[in-house]
């Protein structure tokens, strides 16, 4: 058993799961502009309208929210009773669009927040649970939305501030993944958990420039630790770094000896085209979790992938520390995926 | 000859706000204020005035009229009624175009809803 304890903790910040941890199922909802995306195929569910049939952009994202779970219930073939734990964020004061939504669902919640490295925050501690023996079945999932994420971080669109072509376009949607114990479905093999780094970027719209030094600090714990390098994985994503952060990072790890060339991408950079009017790509908790449990996942269960890697950011920025001139610390969590059914 | 003065003045003022955004970093709201005071400054030197007759609407339809009016309510009322005028005048001149913002955005919001 104590040897079993220390395969588990490779190092201070990666986890190795030791049983047979799977991601079972997968869903997305989405908004318009995703669904016009060169992902759309692998969205479960897509409104053509931002309201997604409700009176406000916070209950649109709440809407999004218990599509992609509901979604997720049916494709597995079970019911919210059969789901011990729901581990979700998002980016809303208080993260009510995950609380809401959790009341609706009657699961018990874990609510977390990690800006947009959400997505893997929650997929790392649903591993871990599930691993651990703590939940049988637990799903991690979140979600954002354009709208309620410019109203809370920026100014409400009806305002019409301006944005430089270095700001992001948060992502309308939101996603889930059911974590269990052996089925079908990658396995969840690895968890880096990331340390907050602050490179004293003051722009909120410029969230790329901030964040890569947060997924390069990453990447190198996660790589150093298992012993691993980028070719050890056939993909290697970053949640939202898009086309500003997306060549720093790059550019970082190949000083550090790590050549990403081949292997990697940035959900910012593959949820729109560059037609699509989005500035420097995608952002938001939905940016890395509509790829992961939309386009990724299908990939990894049809054998197209084997190994990938997908470290999730967040600027972890309030409107009141930005205007109190505070710089934007950042983070990002990596979870490694292996193997398809 | 007064419409291409104005329309090249009106658009300098808007270049001063852009490059106050995009080389200066300043938001959206310290740009504002920062041409409503500049308004101000420039009236209190007495040269707005002599602007406006210059550069007709180019001058009076960007956001620097503002502060031009803000200071012409005040130094008017202050004239008559001491200092307690400054702050019974400042929006005396401006108090219209505020009232027209109130209402007409009120009206918007009924009729429309934002897109996103």
């Amino acid at each position: 058993m104590a040897s079993q304890k220390q395969a588990s903790r490779i190092n201070r910040q990666t986890w190795h799961f030791t049983e047979d941890v799977r991601l079972q199922a997968s869903a997305v909802a989405v908004g318009p502009k995703e669904g016009e995306g060169p992902l759309a195929a692998y969205f479960d569910k897509i409104h053509d309208d931002m309201y997604a049939g409700q009176q406000t952009w916070e209950d649109a994202e709440r809407q999004l929210l218990e599509d992609a779970i509901t979604t997720l219930l049916q494709k597995a073939g079970i019911t919210g009773q059969d789901v011990d734990l729901i581990l979700a964020g998002d980016l809303l004061n208080q993260n009510i669009t995950t609380n809401f939504t959790a009341e609706k669902l009657a699961i018990p919640l874990l609510g977390m927040y990690g800006a947009c490295s959400t997505s893997m925050l929650t997929l790392a501690n649903a591993a871990a649970l599930v691993n651990a023996g703590y939940a049988n079945k637990a799903i991690a999932a979140c979600s954002s939305h354009n709208a309620t994420a410019e109203r809370q971080y920026r100014y409400p669109t009806e305002y019409g501030g301006q944005k430089p072509p270095s700001a992001q376009w948060t992502v309308t949607g939101a996603g889930a993944g059911l974590v269990g114990i052996g089925g079908k479905g990658p396995r969840i093999t690895y968890a880096t958990i990331g340390k907050v780094m602050d490179m004293g970027i003051k722009d909120p719209f410029d969230m790329g420039s901030a964040m890569a030094p947060a997924a390069v600090s990453t990447f190198l714990a996660h790589f150093q630790d298992t012993g691993r390098t980028p070719d050890s994985y056939d993909l290697i994503v970053t949640g939202d770094l898009a086309s500003v952060g997306y060549p720093i990072t790059k550019e970082l790890l190949l000083q550090e000896g790590y050549d990403m060339d081949q292997v990697y991408n940035d959900c910012g950079l593959m949820v729109y085209t560059p037609d699509q009017d989005v500035f420097a790509g995608g952002s938001g908790c939905a940016s890395s979790a509509v790829v992961t449990y939309g386009y990724i996942l299908d990939q990894l269960n049809r054998g197209l992938l084997k190994k990938v890697l997908v470290c999730a950011t967040g600027a972890l920025l309030s409107p009141v520390s930005y205007q109190q001139g505070n710089s934007i610390p950042c983070i990002a969590h990596a979870v490694a995926l292996e193997g398809g059914i | 000859m007064e419409y291409v003065i104005a329309f090249i003045v009106g658009g300098l003022i808007c270049v001063i706000g852009q490059l106050l955004l995009d080389v200066g970093k300043l938001t959206p709201a310290h740009v504002m204020s920062t041409l409503v005071v500049a308004g101000v400054v420039l009236d209190f030197l007495g040269v707005y005035d002599k602007f406006i007759d210059f550069a007709g609407a180019g001058a009076t339809v960007p956001i620097t009229s503002f502060g031009h009016s803000l200071y012409h309510g005040a130094i008017g009322e202050a004239e008559q009624h001491g200092l307690i005028g400054v702050a019974t005048g400042i929006f005396e001149v401006t108090s219209a175009g505020i009232s027209a913002a109130i209402a007409f955005g009120f009206f918007a919001s009924l009729i429309f809803k934002p897109k996103g």
